[in-house]
């Protein structure tokens, strides 16, 4: 089948290690087919530099499907590139046009560290979950799952939230890298069911000191976060996570 | 030599698990926390069992490859989890599920494991509702529930098309309240290289830092696998591109028997390749099957046309045709078949012509537009954004890719390998699927043995075997140091000179196992196979080309290990398979079919497991664990 191929210039970001300096470096990719993935087309590069003799451009990638979090990086300024609800595993080149320039970076934030060129490293975003992000219970025998009702709008909404794959964009894209996003989905879907009630004002309290103690900024309302966010989870998730925070303030159940 | 025994409880086999929990040693109270445990993988049956014994006290040590647990394969499962709730008052039991699991394993699974699994399946929905998970749910707040994968009842719970994420971080989320209470020590992104023994018992790993590039040892009085399948020996499936069988195979070399290494699902709605530089495809969640209808254009000319063009009287809905009482609905291996063979007969559609409609049109229509977006409105979207073509207007393509691998490493009913202190859970042990998993049901047995099965059975371990502590510094773990670097030093070494990328000779693997060992095999094509691996692994050892160091992240490095292991197991698999003189579930050999072109199982003569013993000249040798059917009558499937 004949198609169209097509080039497109990369400037990728190439650090060797968190301790050391970093630098863009130039690369062509050509004879590209439009329906790949742009971790496709990384891995084109990637075979020639290897056949080259040169060390690949690292970064991390896994389920290639959009729902594992892994793969992540800033695409022209951008996390997760320009199309809205993607992560860059479903990124194709054909949102790119033949002859474009790319500029490719690892996520920045202070809580990331690079660990080699577009990898970072995102153990604080799992520190934060340990803090609170659960619901105390054991394994072991339970009530019947049906006792517990909880109306469909209620579940729709707790579900929307639990959505989030942990991906680290809301931090890059965000100027005080604050991870507001991501902590204030797991509040709120624990928050909106009967089944996170009960501890909620610990949670939101450990989850919140949690996030500072990270060294991730506050919020300021940009809602560059809202905008990247490849599972498009809504901003009002801070604004319940703020709402949860006053609460266990002022409260001390 | 070790004795094959499934130590399966007698008695009736209603009453076998609950017997066997009675029997059972305990760790007590005071003591479980001087005892370790590793986990390897925290997927849903390594972060379920790993949160479910820190929180009865053991000191768990937990790994995984990923940079965060909650990212491990089974976060990519689509379409639901099935339990026998009965809440549609359909007529569902716990003997139902379990006739139905055995039937669509081909009856090549074990009676007592299956029904165990029945019998947990409610628990888990309990636990995982009690967790926060958003299962989907009716307006009243009842859970909802849907028929999947060719059950005749509506036992599947789902949340959205992505369950097995929200499972996944249930059970992920439960493991890291455990780390905060400090009784789980987590471990990522870490390699397990290697199983220590010390006096043939399993007393630890040898871990690679995969971003250092340190080797590191940890010591423990009981090992448990949960590192998944091996779907990824044919470079191309539905897994994740990290996805590997290196711990499982080297635990193999270790002693540990691999069981129907033959037995590999190749799933029908996968989204079809579209070039050679796919290292991955795509899974659409057989869910879609319930509303969506499979066919092909009947005469080879329409097979270019836009499929709107084609009227209904030129369309063959062949499942619908051929299986009148399942229709779309027949199990997996049986659609991923029938869809093979109407591209090879040339009725295949898409660029490649490997591929077959699946239309929602008439669902569309049926029950609006709204309904179907509230099913599957993610997957319609994905299926979108990686073919540009929307499922809502133009029927989609999909063609079968390999999915889940029923073999793994054997276990016995206790989820013991042949390795004394082992375990081994979830897709990495042969347990449950026979010769085919239905629909739903991995989750279903993921969560399964790491919530309900492996924190007793390993503490039983723990209890009566009164096993003592053992150093990192014993001689066992510098010999199987060595042996993890010196393979390290060996791939690096030729790695400088080598002049074929692992993606390269991987992707050469994968096209033989596709073409030999995939969905319709002959003795032939597995012998030819079998040659052309051999010589494959050759140049692997002779001739890749690996960038970079050894000490620090290094991709490639990985990939070489991972690859190295799947060119020993895929020749086992195609030793397996042809040594299975008959057709069952995912094994369909061409010499063993009946006139309509079905499987034909041969009962008489194979209805057993086949565990492998590993040999380092390559000349394995199996071990039959007879199949003994004391309450299921061996029928042949039909789904006509």
């Amino acid at each position: 089948m004949a198609q169209q191929t097509m080039t497109v210039h990369l400037k990728v970001w190439r650090q060797s290690g968190s301790d050391s300096q970093g630098r863009f470096e130039q690369y062509t990719a050509e004879d590209l087919n439009p329906h790949m993935s742009f971790l496709e087309m990384l891995d084109v590069v990637n075979e020639d530099l290897i056949h080259a003799g040169e060390d690949p451009i690292a970064f991390d990638s896994d389920c290639r499907e959009g729902i594992c979090g892994t793969c992540g990086f800033v695409i022209n300024g951008q996390a997760h590139g320009s199309e809205r609800g993607t992560t860059v595993c479903q990124l194709h080149m054909r949102s790119f046009n033949d002859g474009d320039t790319i500029v490719i970076e690892p996520w920045r934030a202070r809580s990331f560290p690079v660990i080699k060129d577009l990898v970072v490293d995102r153990d604080a975003f799992d520190r934060i979950i340990s803090a609170g992000g659960y619901v105390s219970v054991g394994t072991g025998p339970k009530p019947d799952a049906n006792s517990i009702k909880i109306g469909k709008d209620v579940s729709d909404k707790a579900f929307d939230s639990a959505a989030c794959i942990g991906c680290g964009a809301c931090v890059a894209a965000c100027p005080n890298a604050s991870a507001s996003l991501f902590t204030g989905a797991k509040i709120t879907q624990l928050a909106l069911l009967p089944q996170g009630k009960p501890e909620r004002t610990r949670r939101v309290q450990r989850m919140v000191h949690q996030m500072e103690d990270e060294g991730f900024g506050n919020c300021s309302n940009i809602g560059e976060c809202e905008a990247v966010c490849p599972k498009e989870i809504s901003i009002d998730n801070i604004a319940k996570m703020k709402r949860e925070y006053l609460r266990a303030m002022l409260s001390d159940t | 030599m070790t004795k094959l025994d499934a130590r399966m409880p007698d008695g009736p086999l209603q009453q076998k698990w609950e017997q066997r929990l009675e029997e059972m040693k305990l760790v007590a109270p005071n003591n479980k926390k001087k005892h370790d445990v590793i986990v390897v993988g925290t997927g849903l049956a390594g972060a379920s069992a790993a949160a479910t014994m820190g929180e009865l006290g053991y000191s768990v040590k937990a790994f995984c490859i990923q940079d965060s647990p909650r990212r491990a394969h089974s976060i990519a499962a689509q379409g639901g989890i099935n339990a026998t709730k009965n809440y549609p008052n359909d007529g569902d039991s716990i003997w139902r599920l379990f006739y139905d699991t055995i039937k669509g394993g081909d009856f090549r699974s074990r009676e007592g494991n299956v029904y165990r699994l029945a019998q947990v399946s409610n628990h888990i929905i309990d636990q995982a509702v009690a967790q926060g998970v958003p299962f989907a749910r009716e307006y009243g707040g009842d859970l909802a529930n849907r028929s999947f994968g060719g059950a005749q009842v509506s036992r599947t719970f789902y949340a959205r098309g992505q369950t097995g994420q929200q499972l996944l971080l249930g059970a992920f989320q439960a493991m890291m309240r455990q780390v905060d209470r400090g009784k789980v020590k987590m471990y990522p992104r870490r390699e397990m290289l290697d199983l220590v023994l010390v006096d043939g018992v399993a007393r630890g790993i040898i871990t690679r830092n995969l971003v250092t590039g340190e080797m590191e040892r940890h010591a423990a009085d009981a090992v448990v696998l949960c590192t998944g399948g091996y779907g990824r020996t044919y470079f191309l499936s539905t897994n994740a591109f990290n996805s590997n069988a290196t711990a499982a195979w080297r635990c193999h070399k270790r002693g540990a028997y691999f069981a129907n290494p033959c037995y590999v699902q190749i799933h029908p709605t996968c989204i079809p390749q579209s070039g050679d530089y796919q290292s991955k495809l795509t899974l659409m969640s057989e869910s879609l099957r319930n509303d969506g209808r499979v066919w092909v254009p009947k005469d080879e000319a329409d097979v270019d046309k836009p499929p709107h063009q084609i009227p209904e009287s030129e369309r063959d809905y062949y499942l619908e045709r051929k299986y009148p009482a399942f229709g779309n609905l027949v199990p997996r291996d049986v659609a991923s078949r029938n869809a093979k063979y109407m591209c090879d007969k040339g009725l295949g559609v898409g660029a490649t012509g490997r591929a077959v409609y699946l239309d929602f049109r008439d669902a569309i229509e049926e029950q609006g537009r709204d309904v179907i977006e509230d099913k599957y409105g993610n997957l319609f979207h994905m299926y979108h954004k990686i073919t540009d073509e929307d499922p809502y207007e133009v029927p989609m393509r999909i063609y079968p890719a390999v999915h889940y691998t029923m073999g793994g490493l054997w276990v016995d009913y206790e989820l013991m390998s042949t390795i004394p202190g082992l375990f081994v859970a979830g897709e990495a042990n042969f347990s449950d699927h026979g010769a085919n998993r239905l629909g739903a049901s991995a989750l279903m047995q993921g969560l399964a043995d790491g919530y309900f099965v492996i924190p007793f059975t390993v503490g039983n371990f723990i209890a009566e075997y009164d096993v003592q502590k053992v150093s990192t510094d014993h001689k066992a773990f510098d010999a199987t140091e060595d042996d993890v670097q010196d393979q390290i030093e060996r791939m690096m070494s030729i790695g400088k000179e080598g002049s074929r990328t692992v993606i390269e000779i991987y992707r050469d693997l994968g096209k033989i196992m596709y073409d030999q060992v995939g969905m319709s095999r002959t003795k032939e094509g597995l012998e030819q196979a079998r040659e052309e691996i051999v010589g494959l692994r050759e140049e692997f050892w002779n001739d890749v080309k690996i960038p970079g160091r050894a000490d620090g992240y290094n991709k490639m490095l990985e990939l070489a290990g991972r690859l190295a292991d799947f060119l020993e197991l895929s020749e086992l698999m195609a030793i397996d398979a042809s040594e299975r003189d008959e057709s069952c579930g995912g094994h369909f050999r061409e010499e063993y079919q009946t006139d309509e072109g079905e499987a034909l199982r041969r009962d008489d003569e194979f209805c057993y497991v086949a565990a492998w013993e590993y040999d380092e000249d390559g000349d394995p040798k199996m071990h039959k664990e007879e199949l003994e059917f004391e309450n299921v009558e061996l029928s042949t499937r039909s789904y006509k």
